[in-house]
């Protein structure tokens, strides 16, 4: 007898990847493919102008870390990479920090709201997340300008005597990143937050606990997955920032994005910059599978 | 009468809560005050007026720029849409089947890497492209943009086909509707508000791209956000700022509509 | 009529396969009220899904009227089925949901329309005609639901659990609704539940299940008088079992002696063994009647008397082991005050118990 499940189940498997096919082609043009080719690329020669000579070489993952004198054919830590490189986990580190202290309170706050209003308040959040990234990195620029709103407000009171410079340090970066990225640290932790039995709070004041020991002991642990996940939704773009450090940074203040972005303009070291675009995503394909696992702890989470 | 203990509250919560929503729409509010500025600051306030709007209208570059940004806009949720709903259909409500992981990592590609990398990965594959073929038209960014728009599009979609009742459709083929019939009388239907809400998704995130334009568009091919991160160099005029409202205006329109559009849902 | 005959159904493979329906073989004649009753996972959504076309299953045949309905996929098979959530579209009106099986069927315009109406009348829904189906009530919807199941003229209509969503009154309403549908309409019923007051209540015939399997088909009487073994006699209503010796059977009577040493018949059991060894007899608690201890069947010590409004249930420990419930309906003015720890006997006419295969 012919098992009807079984030829069935083939024509669903064809029908599957016809469907597929639309999306599987673009993304391999234009997302998987492309990717490859970069891999390929860090193992190249760089060209006179540009581009690539196709011999290969080490040098490029070489010269992530380490250069060797030009004069003397010494060996010694790139300096000017690893200044950025460090720049770059730091600043997303400090990002971090600082969406948790304002993210976890702002969570916290929309998590005890009426249900029905709650929707309204992520809706406020999301507003400026979905809305362009380069126009909310103006924003900041115009607030924090020599001649910005705030040293207008300083000069005006008598404060100061000469502007504060803000634009083109780290502060700005710090501030600016922070803005931009703070909505991704509070999507989870909210997501999380709303799932918890207020039940627990009532039965950690009854057994003794003050209002910050119920915070420590009993809230934190149980929505420490969706802080996890969003410590990292924050710290992976930050990482691979390109617009806010160009816009506020000036080019005085190098993250890793725009050192890439330096190769493939005026160094003209194509294969440098895919070999530092690949340390880039290996660090951040890292982060991502902590994310995974946080998520993973916490059941089902659809952030 | 006393409130009474309160076990949701928690000391300087509130305070910080709503600071952070005023910082958080103070500066975008700033930036749109000072588009109607008719002086040609934006930190000293002179005067209402519409000058810069005009200006920007009036300005050549702007204007090609608006129209390339929405002409590719368009087109890239249109096709990333199309493909993200097939790639749905195809995902959802299945056994676990051989393939499925790689799919899915295909598909949130663009979500899991860094913008910069895809950005530069495009650059050196389209460089070859353009050098072999000698075409630079519009037709690169067209297929960048279909590519990061997929997964926008994508998951609204997915999340409304789980949620959708499968006796509902299991209901139309016992009623002698054809896979076809069924298809187009109930789950289209349904799908709808999931197809619009990632259509708006993706176009809102091909209107906003900067990063991954900047490095595949061809020569004198600006889009809005690209031909706004050229002029930070130059003296800032509140025509930046008219251009930006404009632009925010778009996106929090769309937000909305999505918002609501999901919301129905339940 | 449909017939099933070694329907199996294996989900997985290796050592998760699961076999949901194992053998299965059933004819089911037209004009049928015929339900599928079993605890949940037995196979009977399984086994109906398999009929609706849903499901194909591993082996076996299916053939409707003498027509093989495997090799058709659910739209070519003259079978509706009404949902256990009733999966009403969401996006029509009442009126639309019962039109869509008839327009899918390409019927002209003004036969679909007298159906609707027909139908609309025959479930009482005329006046919501235009309602969405979010603005009406669970059981008005349940109403719909059957409408539109039953306006293409099924032969066969399925319901799988339609009544489980309703609250305890309205769902004996709708029990007797069902019932008359059937009648009237002709058309054969195949009914899943788990409730087997409800399957006792409706049925032309039962067909109870566990695990895969059926384990007996037969009339409601049939069913909860005279259960086969065990399972069914556990699974349908309160029976107590006694372990006792089987002496010998002549026809349908068997004669057993009980662990206390009395003597009597019961129902043999088909099949089951002629004479000599353990077999078990299962009693229903209001087939029996609580007496004096002396000369009774089965001497024992009152343990518990419990009210239950309609009657009361005896709770009573047999001096050969085991606990006897016996339900006696409460009569005015015939209460007998029974003492807790009393001496009290157990007493059942002869032929009323049943010998069980297992």
């Amino acid at each position: 007898m012919t098992d009807l499940s079984t030829i069935r189940s083939r024509r669903e498997t064809r029908d599957r990847w016809l469907l597929l096919t639309p999306a599987l082609v673009i993304l391999t043009l234009a997302a998987m493919g492309p990717l490859l080719i970069v891999v390929i690329y860090s193992f190249l020669t760089p060209g006179d102008y540009g581009g690539v000579e196709w011999q290969f070489s080490w040098t490029s993952w070489f010269n992530v870390v380490a250069e060797r004198d030009f004069f003397t054919e010494e060996l010694k830590l790139a300096d000017a990479h690893l200044t950025v490189l460090w720049r770059s986990v730091k600043l997303s580190l400090l990002t971090v920090i600082l969406s948790f202290l304002v993210g976890f309170p702002t969570a916290y706050f929309i998590a005890t709201r009426p249900a029905h209003k709650r929707d309204m308040w992520m809706l406020l959040i999301m507003i400026p997340f979905w809305t362009n990234l380069l126009i909310r990195t103006f924003a900041i620029m115009q607030l924090i300008r020599n001649h910005g709103t705030i040293n207008m407000i300083l000069l005006g009171l008598g404060i100061v005597d000469e502007p504060v410079q803000m634009l083109y340090t780290e502060f700005s970066l710090l501030v600016g990143m922070t803005y931009v990225y703070l909505p991704l640290m509070i999507l989870p932790v909210y997501a999380s937050m709303e799932r918890l039995d207020f039940n627990l709070v009532e039965a950690g004041y009854d057994l003794y606990a003050t209002r910050f020991q119920v915070l420590r002991r009993v809230i934190f642990p149980l929505v420490k997955p969706g802080v996890v996940a969003g410590s990292i939704l924050v710290f992976v773009p930050c990482l691979g920032a390109y617009v806010t450090p160009r816009v506020l940074g000036g080019g005085k203040q190098l993250m890793l994005g725009n050192l890439i972005d330096l190769q493939f303009g005026q160094l003209r070291n194509w294969p440098l910059g895919a070999a530092l675009s690949l340390t880039l995503l290996a660090v951040v394909m890292v982060a991502l599978v902590f994310y995974v696992r946080a998520i993973g702890r916490e059941g089902e989470s659809d952030v | 009468m006393s409130k009474g203990f309160d076990v949701r509250r928690q000391t300087g919560f509130n305070t910080i809560a709503l600071t952070c929503f005023v910082l958080l729409y103070l500066p975008i509010i700033l930036l749109v005050a000072y588009s109607f500025n008719a002086g040609d600051s934006i930190a000293i306030w002179e005067g209402f007026s519409w000058r810069w709007y005009v200006s920007a209208w009036e300005n050549e570059q702007v204007q090609e720029a608006t129209l390339r940004s929405v002409i590719l806009a368009c087109s890239s949720s249109l096709v990333a849409t199309s493909a993200a709903v097939l790639a749905a259909l195809a995902t959802t409500r299945t056994k676990p089947w051989r393939g499925q992981t790689l799919v899915f990592a295909m598909v949130n590609q663009p979500l899991m890497v860094p913008e910069i990398v895809t950005a530069v990965a495009l650059l050196i594959v389209f460089a070859a492209v353009k050098q072999a073929t000698g075409y630079t038209g519009l037709l690169y960014l067209v297929l960048a943009h279909s590519a990061f728009c997929i997964p926008f599009a994508y998951m609204p979609v997915r999340a409304r086909l789980q949620g959708m009742d499968l006796d509902l459709e299991r209901a139309a083929a016992d009623l002698y509707g054809s896979p076809v019939q069924v298809f187009r009388r109930i789950t289209l239907p349904q799908l709808w508000p999931g197809i619009l809400a990632g259509a708006m998704l993706a176009f809102v995130i091909s209107l906003d791209d900067v990063v991954i334009t900047e490095f595949v568009k061809s020569a004198g091919q600006d889009t809005l956000p690209t031909y706004m991160l050229g002029q930070i160099r130059r003296v800032i005029t509140p025509e930046i700022n008219a251009i930006s409202t404009a632009l925010l205006a778009i996106s929090i329109l769309m937000v909305i509509t999505f918002f609501f559009l999901n919301r129905t849902r339940k | 009529m449909i017939e099933i005959e070694g329907i199996t159904k294996t989900f997985g493979e290796g050592a998760s396969a699961f076999t949901a329906l194992d053998d299965v073989s059933i004819t089911i004649q037209s004009n049928e009220f015929f339900t599928l009753l079993g605890p949940s996972g037995c196979g009977k959504t399984t086994l109906l899904r398999t009929i609706a076309g849903f499901l194909d299953p591993t082996r076996g045949k299916l053939a409707l009227d003498g027509e093989d309905l495997l090799s058709r996929p659910p739209y070519q098979r003259p079978v509706n089925t009404v949902f256990q959530s009733y999966a009403l579209f969401p996006h029509m009106t009442v009126a639309e949901n019962i039109a869509f099986g008839l327009e899918m069927l390409k019927k002209p315009k003004a036969q679909i329309k007298a159906t609707v109406d027909e139908m609309l009348d025959l479930v009482q829904m005329a006046p919501m005609a235009d309602r969405k189906t979010a603005q009406i009530s669970g059981g008005q919807q349940q109403r719909v639901a059957l409408a539109r199941a039953l306006a293409p003229r099924p032969k066969v209509l399925l319901l799988d659990e339609p009544l489980s969503a309703l609250d305890f009154k309205l769902r004996k309403e709708m029990q007797l609704e069902l019932k008359r549908l059937q009648h009237e309409t002709g058309i054969t019923f195949v009914f899943v539940t788990h409730d087997q007051e409800e399957a006792l209540t409706m049925s032309d015939r039962i067909a109870v299940m566990n695990l895969g399997t059926i384990r007996q088909i037969g009339g409601p009487r049939d069913i909860y008088d005279h259960p086969a073994e065990r399972f069914v006699a556990d699974f349908i209503g309160d029976t107590n079992f006694l372990q006792a010796e089987l002496l010998d059977t002549t026809g349908e009577a068997a004669r057993i002696r009980l662990g206390s040493g009395a003597e009597t018949t019961a129902r043999a059991a088909p099949g089951g063994p002629g004479a000599g060894g353990q077999v078990t007899v299962a009693v229903r608690p209001e087939h029996a009647a609580i007496t004096g201890a002396g000369g009774a069947l089965l001497p024992g010590t009152l343990q518990e008397v419990v009210y239950f409004g309609t009657d009361t249930h005896y709770h009573v420990d047999l001096d050969c082991g085991g606990r006897f419930v016996v339900r006696v309906q409460n009569q005015p003015g015939h209460m007998q005050p029974r003492e807790v720890g009393a001496r009290v006997g157990i007493d059942f006419a002869a032929g009323i118990g049943q010998v069980l295969k297992d």
